[in-house]
């Protein structure tokens, strides 16, 4: 996929929120005896965004196809990180933040940066320990806390 | 007088001890992040805002511009010695700096490029305690027309300069908007874009977007690939550091070519400190005795950009703190700071908080200082940062973001849309779409809807009054003219010049 294909797909998705933006906006009132209503502002950027969006669609569409091929490996590897770090927030709740960032050190430790598994260990624990001292004890912030207590 | 007068009541307020604490933990961690490629000042104020909130506010936008300022000194340090910016602003500054340290003037490299920007960061403050006040009281004069129109001329000078293509920077400001509508409308109590949960009633946080988009979109595209692993060579035994008298005679013009440009770049909104750079280069380039030598390694292609780099600084804080009206990512969240500690920039700012704004600016005066000792004599220490692991260094900067978030509300679904902001933030990257007309409309959006709305009731719903007083008509005319300028071929080019040097 080269970056024409990006352009098209983004400005497509931005063509479709803007559409929801203006269809959202026509539900409220748009202009009253005060002045302009909760859909007057939405409206105007709701539309300018749908002309912008189909614009870059254009654009992107008449312009020979430029940039380098996307490296799916390193976008996966961007995304394998996402997902553990959205796992990691997932896991708050039951497990406690420290838990859930301790095992969101050891997956990037051991599993995206290849590590072996004690230095994996004990980054994990280190940074957990860190934390609670440092925003836990010091700080007395409350975080999350898991069925184990921390 | 007035401004001398202010000054010393500034300077009783940073000179305070806690005050003299939070100034040098900004400075010093301000210099670790321009230290570390990959981590800006944007970045690392959006993470540490949350835990501001019970600092009292001036303690804490002390210490947030001592970051902010900090990062500017850090990045030229491993620019000199590695050839690896620490900062875009700092690109530069490796031409003649690193060619300087492979002659084996390393250490004189890294004295001019502290100096420079201690005498351009003095001065940067100096002109921001000079201008203003008098800008302050001309913005008095301002009301909701002229606050719009002001509002539209600095998203349209950010949406010119923020990326390559003008139709994708506007695109992301539009965002930023529909963020900033998301929650309860300000006039009718109507809930707008909230997807019918109850979570978004109140908006959505701007420390969430922030940290989302620039730390976290920072993040996930340095992990792309992986770093190889090695340590970068740090060099020891830093001998001479401090130039001889030739090497400082020649960078004479530069400190105030440095100083000059970068203030009145750092003024206008948009540029920012990486123009201010490659610009006071090009200007002393262009005024040397010997351009040809430029890139071999002469000091005063170290002073030059140094200083812009730093006296832009002060210059953004011009606007910032006398209009409310940001210039770039970092001081758009400055700006949200400040609202979320209850306070207002503007015309009023002074006026209505003397101690903050003043104390503020006396402690960049001590900040400068407390810079230039630490970066002289600690430099090996400060290059030493580049032994952190890449490996050790993300999980923390992920784990504070959580910290951040959750500080603020208390709320996991905060911490579930940072991880889809922070999505946000990396596909932006990967397509090229700036991320600070996102942050601006975000910041500015709500102010900027109240502002219209409000013009608006003044006139029983006739727009022209955006036109038909002087100011506002002058304002939105340079935004439109601003916003036409890329349709120029030669404009255009050199727009595109300019951005592609800024990445």
């Amino acid at each position: 996929m080269k970056r024409l294909n990006g352009d098209v797909l983004s400005g497509l998705v931005l063509a479709a929120l803007g559409v929801y933006v203006i269809i959202e906006a026509r539900g409220w009132n748009y202009m009253s005896e005060e002045g302009p209503g909760p859909g007057f502002f939405p409206l105007w950027y709701g539309i300018a965004m749908v002309v912008l969006s189909l614009a870059l669609v254009l654009n992107a569409a008449m312009r020979p196809a430029a940039g380098a091929p996307v490296d799916w490996r390193c976008v996966g590897r961007a995304l394998l990180a996402w997902a553990c770090f959205a796992a990691s927030v997932a896991l708050m709740q039951p497990l406690g933040f420290l838990l859930a960032l301790a095992l969101l050190t050891l997956f990037v430790v051991a599993v995206m940066y290849g590590q072996p598994l004690k230095i994996a260990m004990a980054a994990a624990v280190g940074n957990a320990v860190v934390f609670h001292l440092l925003f836990v004890l010091a700080l007395d912030l409350s975080l999350p806390v898991g069925p184990l207590g921390f | 007088m007035e401004a001398l007068i202010g000054l010393g009541q500034g300077f009783a307020v940073a000179l305070q001890p806690l005050n003299l604490f939070w100034c040098f933990v900004g400075v010093f961690l301000g210099t670790v992040i321009g230290v570390l490629p990959g981590l800006g000042p944007a970045a690392t104020i959006a993470m540490l805002l949350p835990l501001t909130f019970n600092m009292p506010p001036t303690s804490a936008v002390i210490m947030l511009a001592g970051i902010y300022y900090g990062a500017k000194y850090g990045g030229s340090t491993t620019a000199i010695l590695l050839n690896v910016p620490g900062e875009s602003a700092s690109v530069v500054t490796c031409l003649d700096g690193y060619q300087m340290a492979r002659r084996g003037r390393g250490g004189a490299a890294l004295g001019i490029a502290a100096i420079s920007s201690f005498v351009a960061g003095t001065f940067g403050v100096i002109g921001l305690m000079l201008l203003a006040p008098p800008l302050a009281k001309f913005a008095l004069t301002f009301s909701s027309p002229e606050y719009f129109a002001l509002m539209s001329l600095g998203l349209a000078m950010v949406v010119l300069l923020a990326g390559a293509s003008m139709i994708k920077a506007l695109l992301a400001m539009l965002v930023g908007l529909w963020i900033a509508s998301i929650g309860i409308d300000l006039f009718s109590d109507s809930a707008r874009f909230t997807f019918g949960t109850t979570h978004l009633l109140d908006g959505v946080d701007f420390v969430v977007v922030a940290i989302g988009v620039f730390a976290l979109g920072e993040v996930l595209g340095n992990m792309e690939k992986r770093g190889e692993g090695t340590l970068l060579p740090v060099p020891k035994g830093l001998r001479n550091l401090l130039p001889n008298r030739e090497e400082l005679k020649a960078c004479r013009f530069a400190f105030v070519n440095g100083s000059v440009v970068g203030f009145i770049i750092g003024v206008l909104p948009g540029a920012g400190s990486t123009i201010a750079s490659f610009i006071s280069y090009g200007v002393e380039k262009a005024v040397s005795r010997h351009p040809e030598k430029f890139g071999t390694g002469v000091p005063e292609g170290v002073a030059a950009p140094e200083g812009a780099n730093n006296s832009e600084t002060g210059g953004a804080m011009v606007p910032l703190l006398t209009l409310g009206i940001p210039g770039s990512g970092t001081t758009a969240i400055l700006l949200a700071a400040f609202i979320l500690w209850g306070l207002r920039p503007g015309p009023l700012m002074i006026q209505d908080n003397p101690e903050l704004f003043w104390g503020l600016v006396a402690s960049m005066y001590v900040g400068n200082v407390m810079l230039l000792v630490l970066n002289l004599p600690l430099i090996p220490l400060f290059a030493q940062i580049l032994k952190i692991r890449e490996y050790l260094l993300y999980p923390i900067i992920f784990g504070i973001s959580l910290v951040g978030v959750y500080t603020v509300s208390g709320s996991l679904f905060d911490c579930a849309l940072l991880a889809i902001f922070g999505l946000l933030g990396y596909v932006m990257r990967r397509l090229d779409y700036p991320s600070a007309p996102l942050i601006l409309g975000l910041v500015l959006g709500n102010l900027m809807e109240r502002a219209l709305r409000q013009s608006l009731m003044m006139s029983n719903g006739d727009l022209s009054i955006l036109v038909s007083r002087p100011i506002s008509a002058t304002m939105l005319f340079l935004a439109v003219a601003l916003l036409c300028l890329p349709l120029f071929r030669k404009v255009n080019s050199w727009r595109v010049k300019a951005i592609e040097e800024n990445g």
